[in-house]
């Protein structure tokens, strides 16, 4: 039991009683909600629209106001949003992207919600990206996986079987090279695609709690560690593993690599999918593996990205919110909007279901059983913002110039003996 | 006449000239003809990586065009440009008008400061107002509006305008404006009766001036706007840019869209535009 | 960008007649100063105070949030101080209430910030870039002067020439770098400068994404339109060029590079002040192009200027330091000041004479 004070433009305060009754279901709340989403890509905004519809049908006192913000321009008008009291409900992103608004006290602290809504329990996977400050901030609706995406075909007529050990990973990769190909693409002009490989390297080498400890800003750039790192990657960077030119490419330029087949792999999200089937892969020729092992004796982290819907700490309906963020962390919910038709991507809710595609599947599978060291958000959400910038430059100066590790790395420590 | 006229030389040299300046032109221009090049080409040219040759499918010009104007925001940014340069030229001509009045006309004391207060703020770097402009656009309500970057850029551009219209207006013959006075006529019907008609030459060169410097304004655009629906068509082509990634033939049919006002305000207006940008060229 | 006038000041022959009587005088002393009215709070609003404001924020840290206001609520046995102390958990706090109201979220830090410049490699790297923008762009002011020499000439279609070789300084900067990063793709078959460097047998090469040529690539792209405007400013100067005295000289036997240099250019010196004025302004407002161009990169703010630094910190993605942010633009306010400063003074001799 706790209350909650808000207060109207007109300076109107009234104090509303939660009962753990009205958790239970969402029965009784009404008045108006005010959404702001940034699901505005043409699937995820149909979604958005379809969950509101079937909240007002089950809570037909509440008015739901929607407003969807072009995803990218989203990312700075969350902070007018936020701060004039506009918004009951926003669109955000677990771990450290949140870490802004939870400082100034701008989302709700939603633990109690979590408690007695039983969240704890379905959304337990996520719940430590979810906290900060020893408060739970949101609740996620949606999450992919990353991995290697791979062309099966040429695979297949090179004689190679999908990697799982770090010698597997290389004699493949030779192969590939010896045939004139790239063993990857890759794009890094935006930075955060050096990042994704960054992650899953350091994870290999060094797991997943020793590369929540160097994002948190705990170990030092030039621990030794850190090199072992960079060492395998520079393997990869000198056998010519990687495509030329990836620094003056976007991730969707580098797409065509893989489809033409000077590349045969992509480190990449799940979102990778669609536009690699719409330039003609098919099924066949498309696979995916998991990022495979360096050292045996560590066990895997993944990066699975997590969307959140969360409350403004000045929101106006709380009530209304709250049960419209039960609504969307309910297992039937999130097997609708995850299915292939609508987001195509993973629930995180531990009961719901998962569509029946190949990539998904094996994403669910991998996340679920085979991803014991621990999910991270991805490198840009876990570290602070100002580090993750510079680390990623770092990141893609090195894949340009790996000579230039130790200055990289030199700056990397200043940084953050700055930053944190 | 420096250099020596080419019709002094001999017929030889003269033609070597005249063949000399369509390719001199072309060197020029290459990577704008390059552009276009792309731009009527199809999307297939580019996923097979056939940049330069001959079109496979033939020339698609009219289809890139088309999508740019049906399928993508386009417009609504070009829309967005005209109606944030119109009002921001009409203001500042208008202020500076007036400001270049007092400042060119009347002796008082501080008037030199004044101006070169004027002065001083046209050379600032656009990062020191940066923040704080944007917390009062914000706080006004008009972040990601077009209203914002009007009222900014009207403020702005002043500085600039006023420097512009005193120094035009110092050089008119002052005896016009003495023997108004001796008749009587009130200060504000000098100005305009007498001063402002004289200055039409000064405000079609500023219109035109300051018409290509706000349409082609990028900084403030990416500052003070973010949505289709406010920003103005340079900071909208990086995200027509965005959606179309690595659609040469599209980006760069965006591309040339986008520069065709100020290029077209250039070639009909040409007089006046060069007139602003000269003005103090010549001794 | 500003053009500027070096007309000498038409000052009246006659003095300021003596004023007709107490009314017009009156009306002569108030007129300037509502005509500067409406233009001086403009300008105050948007450029004067905006400057000071700037300098205090730079002695903040600040990431550019304003935070909801709590106070005690009656009763409670809290103090709206004890509310305001709490932070974020003051939501929770049955005790605090929201009172619509925001605080600005900034600490104050004194010269932290000019401090942390100092010792960030990055400002540095933005500023080195700050000085190879300035000295390279000068090479705009001999360009300029050669394709107005070039083009100096009355035959067929000579306007037209001189209209299509200007006309790049009216493109947007923003189409200017999307044309110069197609014109340098890196791929030898993609960008139109690796397939002309291929008939060559040179190439292919990646200008933009090579750390030590990406700077001069977008230098390149900005001197083009910066030369067309220094033609323009010359190809007018040389139409006010004093015939008789080229006549002269001819006839003393100077010509070519020595006429050039001792008759041509001291009378064209008004449009070399102004061509200096410009270029100087336009490399430091190199913003547009480096971010359509590299946005920065590549690797550690390779390409970055102080403006461009300014901007990363204060407003992308990852930044929202807009103590730090405020800090740059300071050091970069105070550099332009010394510019200011000297172009003021030419002004005000100018005046005087």
């Amino acid at each position: 039991m706790r209350s909650i004070f808000k207060t109207s433009a007109a300076a109107l305060a009234a104090a509303t009683m939660l009962s753990g009754a009205a958790y239970a279901d969402g029965h009784g709340v009404s008045g108006p909600l005010r959404i702001f989403s940034d699901m505005s890509n043409p699937a995820p905004r149909a979604v958005m629209e379809g969950m509101v519809e079937r909240f007002t049908e089950a809570n037909p006192g509440v008015e739901v106001e929607l407003v969807i913000t072009d995803r990218e321009a989203w990312k700075t008008q969350i902070r007018n949003v936020l701060q004039s009291g506009t918004a009951d409900i926003v669109n955000w992103y677990a771990g450290n992207r949140m870490a802004p608004y939870v400082e100034a006290g701008l989302f709700m602290d939603i633990s109690d919600l979590w408690e007695e809504g039983g969240l704890t329990e379905t959304l337990a996977s996520t719940q430590g990206s979810m906290t900060m400050d020893d408060g739970i901030w949101g609740v996620p609706y949606t999450y992919y996986q990353w991995g290697v995406y791979y062309r099966e075909d040429i695979f297949a007529e090179l004689g190679l079987e999908a990697p799982t050990t770090w010698e597997e990973e290389l004699s493949n990769c030779q192969a590939i090279v010896d045939s004139g190909r790239s063993c990857y693409t890759i794009g890094t002009q935006f930075l955060w695609t050096a990042g994704g490989w960054f992650d899953y390297l350091n994870m290999r080498t060094n797991g997943y709690d020793f590369h929540m400890e160097l994002t948190a800003g705990e170990v030092p750039w030039t621990d030794d560690r850190v090199r072992a790192t960079f060492e395998n990657w520079q393997t990869l960077i000198d056998m010519g593993a990687f495509i030329d030119d990836h620094q003056s490419y976007s991730w969707q330029e580098a797409l065509p690599f893989m489809v033409n087949g000077e590349a045969t792999a992509y480190l990449m999200g799940n979102f990778a999918v669609a536009p690699l089937r719409e330039a003609g892969l098919s099924d066949d020729q498309l696979g995916f593996y998991q990022f495979p092992q360096i050292d045996a004796s560590i066990e895997p982290g993944e990066d699975a990205p997590t969307d959140t819907f969360h409350i403004a700490a000045n929101a106006e309906n709380v009530e209304a919110a709250e049960a419209f963020l039960l609504f969307v962390a309910s297992a039937e919910n999130q097997t609708l909007i995850n299915n292939g038709d609508n987001l195509g991507q993973l629930p995180v809710n531990s009961e719901a279901g998962v569509d029946d595609d190949e990539f998904l599947n094996a994403g669910f599978d991998m996340l679920s059983n085979n991803a014991g060291g621990g999910i991270a958000q991805f490198f840009d959400r876990d570290a602070p913002a100002e580090m993750a910038q510079v680390a990623m430059q770092g990141f893609q100066q090195f894949m340009v110039d790996p000579s230039t590790l130790d200055q990289v790395l030199q700056i990397l420590e200043g940084a953050r003996q700055r930053i944190y | 006449m420096f250099p020596r006229p080419i019709q002094q030389y001999s017929p030889a040299a003269r033609i070597g000239y005249q063949a000399l300046l369509p390719f001199a032109l072309l060197v020029w221009l290459i990577p704008l003809l390059a552009v276009m090049w792309f731009s009527v080409k199809s999307g297939d040219d580019f996923t097979q990586g056939n940049y330069w040759g001959w079109p496979e499918g033939g020339l698609e010009g009219v289809t890139n065009y088309w999508m740019v104007f049906a399928e993508s925001d386009m417009p609504r940014y070009l829309w967005n440009s005209v109606v944030i340069t119109v009002p921001t030229m009409i203001g500042a001509v208008a202020l500076s008008c007036m400001t270049g009045f007092a400042l060119g006309v009347y002796r008082f004391k501080g008037n030199l400061l004044i101006f070169f207060m004027f002065v001083a703020g046209n050379f600032v770097p656009f990062q020191i107002l940066m923040v704080p402009v944007r917390d009062l656009t914000d706080q006004m309500g008009l972040y990601d509006t077009r209203m914002g970057l009007i009222l900014f850029h009207i403020a702005f551009q002043t500085g600039f305008c006023t420097l512009f219209m005193r120094n035009f207006i110092r050089a008119l013959p002052r005896e016009l404006i003495e023997a108004a006075r001796v008749e009587g006529v009130s200060e504000y019907r000098i100005f305009w009766y007498v001063v402002l008609p004289l200055m039409r030459p000064a405000i079609a060169a500023l219109c035109v001036l300051i018409f290509t410097f706000i349409w082609n304004d990028f900084f403030w655009a990416v500052v003070l706007t973010q949505s289709p629906e406010s920003q103005p068509v340079t900071a909208g082509i990086t995200a027509f840019n965005a959606q179309f990634r690595a659609m040469y033939h599209l980006m760069s049919a965006g591309s040339i869209v986008a520069a065709i006002p100020p290029v077209a305000m250039f070639f009909l207006m040409q007089k006046h535009f060069i007139a602003g940008l000269t003005l103090g060229a010549v001794k | 960008m500003a053009s500027v006038t070096t007309n000498p000041p038409i000052t009246a022959a006659t003095p300021t007649p003596p004023a007709p009587g107490p009314r017009r005088f009156s009306q002569q002393t108030i007129a300037p100063w509502l005509f500067l009215l409406p233009a001086f709070l403009f300008f105050a609003t948007y450029v004067l105070v905006p400057i000071v404001q700037s300098f205090y924020i730079s002695l903040y840290e600040w990431n550019g949030l304003y935070s909801p206001e709590y106070r005690a609520v009656e009763g409670s046995g809290l103090t709206d101080q004890a509310c305001a102390e709490l932070g974020n958990r003051a939501g929770r706090e049955e005790g605090c209430e929201l009172t619509g109201d925001t605080v600005w979220n900034a600490e104050y830090v004194g010269m932290e910030n000019y401090a942390n410049l100092y010792s960030d490699p990055f400002f540095w790297t933005s500023l080195k870039n700050n000085v190879i923008w300035l000295l390279l762009y000068f090479l705009a002011i001999p360009g300029g002067l050669f394709i107005a020499l070039f083009l100096n000439q009355k035959v067929f279609g000579m306007r037209l020439y001189k209209s299509l070789f200007f006309f790049p300084f009216v493109l947007s900067q923003v189409v200017v770098g999307l044309v110069f990063s197609w014109f340098m793709l890196p791929g030898a078959d993609e960008g139109l400068l690796n397939v002309i460097l291929g008939w060559f047998g040179m190439g292919p090469v990646n200008i933009l994404g090579n750390n030590t040529t990406a700077t001069y690539g977008i230098i390149a792209a900005g001197l083009w339109p910066q030369t067309a405007y220094c033609m323009i400013l010359y190809l007018t100067g040389l139409n006010a060029v004093d015939p008789e005295q080229i006549e002269a000289a001819r006839l003393d036997g100077a010509k070519g590079p020595k006429m050039l240099w001792y008759v041509v250019l001291p009378q064209l010196w008004p449009a070399t002040f102004i061509a200096i004025v410009v270029t100087v302004i336009g490399a430091l407002r190199s913003f547009d192009l480096i971010t359509i161009m590299t946005n920065g990169g590549p690797g550690f703010y390779n390409t970055s200027v102080l403006a461009f630094y300014m901007y990363d910190v204060a407003l992308s993605e990852f930044g929202f330091r807009m103590g730090y942010g405020s800090a740059i633009a300071v050091i970069l306010f105070l550099i332009m000041m010394v510019y200011i400063a000297g172009f003021l003074w030419k002004m005000w001799r100018d005046e005087k004479a």
